[in-house]
């Protein structure tokens, strides 16, 4: 054993017997139902590392732009594109989703909104306004373009 | 905040009691850097979205003259430095939580703060040359 780590993970039974402890099951997979609490908190990861991902876009974006006016016309084209347009959506859709799980995260940090009921009302209230945040967006961004 | 079963007045408040401690002894330096800056990006991150659709099929000297605009540029510098700095928190305790082996942890945050700074300069240098 070469770690405290690994040695914590070791105890002892009422008989004196060296067994290892046991560990509460991951949040997903076969142990336990999907539910609110869980499968929000794992979103706001996801989407978070997504949006990480979706920054190197964002920097691409900005560095064309300060290269050349066909560098900046070229990338403009590439997320004009379908392909692009698909990458925009799903990227304006984990940015409301982080955004509106975001504020719920600091109503928790400020100790409201952490009953069962209102948890499981305000998931859904999160969810409901990514959906439609995204959808006004891109109507909006439809009409300008 | 008193808990009534306790007859022991603690007359530290709870933010000081927590401050200093945890192994590195930052104690809530990291958990209160992520929600300052959280807090930040509500509004900046309305604002990102608003510029982005500003800029829609923008050519460069449309994408040139927005930025040369001072609130602009500064909105934008702002909107950088929070929104690399949640990141870089965010991805280190995302890190810290799967990858179980110690040199690879400390690798991947590593690896992964170096591209934030990367990322994070260009984005800057890249606004205030379209802005100057």
């Amino acid at each position: 054993m070469k770690h405290v780590r690994a040695a914590q993970m070791i105890g002892r039974n009422s008989e004196g017997d060296l067994v290892s402890r046991p560990l509460s099951p991951f949040m997903i997979g076969t142990a336990y139902r999907a539910q609110m609490s869980s499968m929000t908190s794992i979103a706001h990861r996801i989407t978070g590392c997504a949006l990480g991902v979706g920054t190197l876009l964002l920097t691409l974006w900005l560095v064309c732009a300060a290269t050349a006016a066909q560098a900046f016309a070229d990338i403009q084209g590439l997320l004009a594109s379908w392909l692009g347009l698909l990458m925009l959506i799903g990227f304006t859709f984990a940015l409301f989703y982080h955004f509106c799980n975001g504020i719920r995260h600091l109503a928790w940090d400020s100790g409201r909104g952490f009953e069962l009921g209102a948890m499981h009302r305000n998931g859904w209230i999160v969810l409901a306004a990514s959906v439609i945040l995204t959808a006004g967006f891109w109507l909006v961004g439809f009409l300008v373009w | 905040m008193e808990d009534p079963n306790v007859p022991v007045r603690i007359m530290r408040s709870p933010l000081g009691r927590a401050q200093g401690l945890g192994a590195a002894r930052h104690g809530v330096g990291h958990w209160w850097a992520q929600r300052v800056t959280a807090v930040a990006l509500l509004p900046l991150s309305l604002y990102f979205v608003a510029s982005v659709l500003i800029l829609a099929g923008a050519t460069q000297a449309r994408m040139a003259g927005f930025m040369a605009k001072p609130w602009n540029t500064v909105l934008f510098l702002c909107l950088i430095a929070a929104l690399f700095y949640h990141l870089s928190l965010g991805l280190q305790v995302v890190i810290e939580d799967y990858v179980s082996h110690e040199g690879k942890r400390r690798g991947g945050i590593m690896l992964v703060n170096g591209l934030i700074v990367l990322s994070a300069l260009a984005c800057a240098v890249s606004v205030l040359k379209l802005a100057f």
